[in-house]
């Protein structure tokens, strides 16, 4: 009893050093998303050709898809943009909002990679994105066919979370009804 | 002026803290603008997140607090707008985390480990006392008042 008592400190120093050290690693930067099971906050956005078709949540509707947010000055897009083409050509719906970027900057950016989206939104005051509570770019949501919310990918879509997540997600979105 | 060297720490304690707030994001009310500091003062920057909306230089924290100010113009309270912000960032946001189920150990976390340590301090010691006042053996006690 009495040398119980005197490993219980070490015992305890142990568990707190297994609990801050499964703390680190996780990445802090990573804010779960408040909107996961939720259905998408309402936005209109216009796009980014003067005049051209916007982008508004009603669109997330019948079929899963992919929003993505970018900017042509988010390091990390570029990175990301040829998994986006391919979830494209595998027939996937991906729609773009481009966050706080002017839209001319946008225009150049898709005109040198590469458009991938069904159709891009320009978020330029960047209420839309709060409403989505970006934390950065490039984030990405996967929305069911009722428009809601069922995945969060923070930072660039690589394509090993493309194949061993998000393609399967949206395969099962896809045969619910 | 014979000491230069005193009157540039005395000017240099007038001058204000920096704040991020830019002129062209403040209400005209201050009223309105004091609320509008302190909820910002509350609010977590998501982008770095050991600051406050009100300290940070980051472009969305400059967006969070026009969204804060186009709140309390709106006629919100102060805890309306907290909860707008809340709803889209989740409880990370508040600098001062919320007393609610998941919380609980946090806040009683200490108390109760300054409960238990003391607990364990008076037992000790009391265990002490009366294990260093044993009676005196007669041979002690002959000592005792042979001196």
């Amino acid at each position: 009893m009495q040398r119980l008592l005197f490993i219980l400190p070490v015992i305890a120093f142990l568990a707190l050093v297994g609990v801050f050290g499964f703390g680190l690693t996780k990445d802090p930067k990573a804010l779960p998303s408040q909107l996961i099971d939720r259905p998408l906050p309402p936005f209109k956005l216009p796009g980014i050709e003067a005049g051209g078709p916007g982008l508004a949540n009603t669109a997330f509707q019948g079929e899963p898809a992919l929003l993505n947010v970018f900017a042509s000055w988010c390091a990390a897009c570029p990175q990301e943009h040829p998994v986006l083409t391919r979830i494209s050509g595998e027939g996937f719906a991906v729609y773009g909002i481009a966050w706080k970027d002017k839209p001319q900057d946008t225009r150049d950016w898709i005109a040198r990679f590469g458009n991938p989206y069904r159709a891009i939104a320009a978020d330029e005051a960047g209420h839309t994105a709060i409403d989505l509570g970006i934390t950065g770019v490039p984030e990405s949501f996967v929305v069911d066919r009722k428009g809601r919310v069922r995945f969060k990918q923070i930072g660039p879509i690589s394509p090993e979370i493309w194949e061993a997540t998000i393609k399967p997600l949206m395969l099962k979105l896809r045969a619910e009804t | 002026m014979k000491r230069p060297g005193l009157a540039a720490l005395l000017l240099l304690m007038l001058a204000a803290p920096a704040s991020a707030v830019q002129p062209d994001e403040m209400l005209a009310n201050p009223a309105l603008e004091a609320r509008a500091r302190s909820i910002s003062a509350e609010l977590r920057c998501v982008v770095c997140q050991n600051q406050s909306i009100d300290d940070s230089d980051a472009p969305l924290a400059r967006d969070l607090r026009i969204v804060v100010r186009e709140q309390l113009t709106l006629g919100k309270s102060d805890t309306e707008t907290i909860g707008y912000i809340v709803t889209r960032y989740g409880n990370f946001v508040l600098l001062k985390p919320p007393l609610e189920p998941a919380t609980y150990a946090l806040w009683a976390g200490p108390f109760a480990l300054l409960g238990l340590g003391g607990a364990a301090l008076l037992v000790w010691s009391r265990r002490r006392q009366t294990a260093e006042a044993p009676p005196l053996s007669p041979a002690e006690a002959a000592e005792l008042d042979r001196l």
